[in-house]
């Protein structure tokens, strides 16, 4: 706990001086509010509309996390194909790869426009955008196993999808939570841009109707809130590799090293759940 | 089968022997060769001859690199060897090329899935071969002991000494149900010591468990220490040079590798490989 706080405090301090000097400098050049308010604007604005900030935060959050999802469950299923399938990888991934030059802000309109103002054209604006890392890293994952790996399966009388349960997939976890990670750090903001075009509730639409009324503390109070929730999503993320993948955060202590005769007491476990 | 089972290192369930008239050879090795291809062809097997007996401990020693892997592969039905008339791979009784999972093969590294505990990997063969999970979990817990792995089930691999692993490696192998089993240089990163007290907790346990065992070593006080048979093999192209009964009383410990058999034995693999140097002694 305390090396936590030492390895984040020198950012935090970092963090309160620019605020202190956005303060100043907007009360020592007099800047309008308008253009940029003052921090303590921003609080005063965060405090105004603190009753509606939740069901804004509730639906983005929401898109964010059901895009997240599909991107998940779409992204695994293409790479095990890809994967699986030499032609198609050579025939799809070049595609895949030019599909990320699509700039989602302009195609975010048109989902809207094909698929309506509820909740479904944002979750797939925020799926669409999640799915290449996914499935990117994840193909790279199932394709790099240790030959050596699938060999030893295959030498025990495996078939292709026992090689691919026991080693194949377990070997792309890490690779999959990577792109996953990248995902994720785009998810909210996708929502948001989605938003943009027309929602009837969410941060983007917030953002909309801040600037239309010319209230630029309230749109720095959605910035805020917009990198707390990615945070927030960030830190899920983080949360749920580490209970997928245990063996990657246990402690390296060399048991060997000092017991070549193990003794019985400590580890003796009632149940293996794995 | 239960913890107190007199055998304890016994596969569970081994499947039936081949049907009729049973072969006595448990590994029938005939004219194998193989070439690597690729930008520079490694001839890697010229014309290997060698078989192993139902229930004999066999050892194949020669100078690295001289194909003693790549024949394990071979009869673990990894790496097909070259077609042609009279060429043969049985394992027990059955044609092993492009067959894998007739015999229990331990690779030369010990190949643990950082993903999977101590019981997981132990049961990998086991399950693979079609054991339910929990079967083969059980399994596993009970022989733990026996491979010197108790109180380390719930470890990963990355927390295992390397005597432990290639224990782990040793136990995941004895476990599939096969009766031959083919161990490709099981102590080959250990040090001399641990080495030692490898060497004979593995004589213990083959001798209660009595499956045909193929063991591939650079070691070759290793090989008398273990072995009924001790195939040497020449420089690469690797052929097979001699066949040498080891006929000494087991168990085998510090006294025999003292004996005077032991060090003529010793003696004659020396001169064996020795001569398998030389370029012009690989032709027959
Ligand atoms: N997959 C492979 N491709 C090409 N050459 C290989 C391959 N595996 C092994 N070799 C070569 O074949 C020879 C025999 O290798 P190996 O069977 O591993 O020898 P040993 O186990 O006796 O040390 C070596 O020269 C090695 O470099
Ligand atoms: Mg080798």
């Amino acid at each position: 706990m305390r090396r936590w706080t030492w390895r984040y405090a020198p950012a935090g301090v970092f963090l309160l001086g620019v605020v202190a000097l956005w303060q100043a400098a907007v009360e020592v050049f007099d800047i309008q509010p308008y253009l940029l308010p003052g921090p303590g604007r921003v609080w005063t604005a965060f405090l105004e509309v603190r009753g509606v900030l939740p069901g804004h935060i509730r639906t983005t959050m929401t898109e964010a996390v059901l895009g997240l999802a599909w991107a998940c469950v779409a992204g695994a299923m293409t790479a095990a194909l890809l994967a699986g399938f030499a032609p198609l990888r050579r025939a799809v991934y070049p595609l895949l790869v030019i599909s990320q030059n699509i700039p989602m802000i302009v195609m975010a309109p048109l989902i809207v426009v094909w698929f309506g103002f509820g909740i479904m054209p944002k979750v797939l604006v925020v799926a669409l955008i999640g799915f290449f890392p996914i499935v990117v890293s994840t193909t790279d994952g199932l394709l790099r196993a240790e030959g050596d790996l699938v060999e030893l399966a295959r030498s025990y009388g495996a078939g292709r999808l026992q090689v691919l349960r026991t080693i194949l997939i377990p070997s792309a976890v890490p690779a999959f939570f990577a792109g996953l990670q990248i995902s994720a750090t785009y998810a909210v903001l996708g929502a948001v841009i989605a938003e943009w075009v027309g929602a009837s509730s969410g941060l983007g639409l917030f953002i909309t109707r801040s600037q239309t009324a010319f209230r630029a503390d309230r749109v720095f109070v959605a910035v805020v809130v917009i990198a707390a929730v990615s945070i927030l999503l960030f830190a899920m993320v983080h949360l749920a590799a580490r209970l997928a993948m245990p063996w990657q955060y246990a402690q390296h202590t060399q048991a060997g090293a000092l017991t070549e005769t193990p003794t019985r007491s400590n580890a003796s476990s009632r149940k293996d759940v794995r | 089968m239960t913890a107190t089972d007199a055998r304890p290192a016994r596969a569970p369930e081994a499947p039936p022997g081949p049907p009729g008239d049973a072969t006595p050879e448990a590994i029938l090795v005939r004219g194998v060769s193989l070439t690597y291809g690729g930008e520079t062809p490694v001839h890697a097997l010229a014309d290997v001859d060698l078989t192993v007996q139902q229930g004999q401990f066999a050892s194949l020693v020669g100078p690295s690199g001289c194909g003693k892997s790549t024949l394990l592969r071979v009869l673990a039905g990894l790496a097909p060897p070259e077609a042609g008339p009279g060429v043969e791979v049985r394992v027990d009784g059955q044609d092993a090329r492009e067959r894998p999972g007739l015999a229990a093969f331990k690779p030369q590294r010990d190949l643990l899935l950082p993903w999977r505990r101590t019981l997981g990997n132990a049961a990998l063969g086991a399950e693979l071969s079609g054991i339910p999970r929990a079967q083969a979990r059980e399994q596993a817990r009970t022989l733990l002991g026996r491979f010197g792995l108790e109180g380390f089930e719930r470890a990963w691999p990355a927390q295992l000494s390397g005597g432990m692993r290639q224990r782990l490696a040793l136990l995941r192998t004895f476990l599939a149900p096969r009766r031959v089993l083919l161990l490709d240089e099981p102590f080959g990163a250990l040090d001399a010591l641990t080495r030692r007290d490898m060497q004979e907790w593995l004589q213990e346990v083959w001798t209660e468990d009595q499956r045909t065992a193929l063991l591939v070593t650079h070691d070759v006080e290793e090989a008398l220490m273990l072995s009924d048979v001790v195939f040497v093999m020449s420089h690469r192209p690797g052929r097979i040079l001699a066949r040498i009964e080891v006929d000494l009383p087991r168990p085998r410990g510090l006294e025999t590798t003292a004996s005077a058999e032991f060090g003529a034995l010793k003696a004659e693999v020396l001169r064996t490989l020795a001569a398998g140097r030389s370029p012009g002694s690989t032709q027959p």
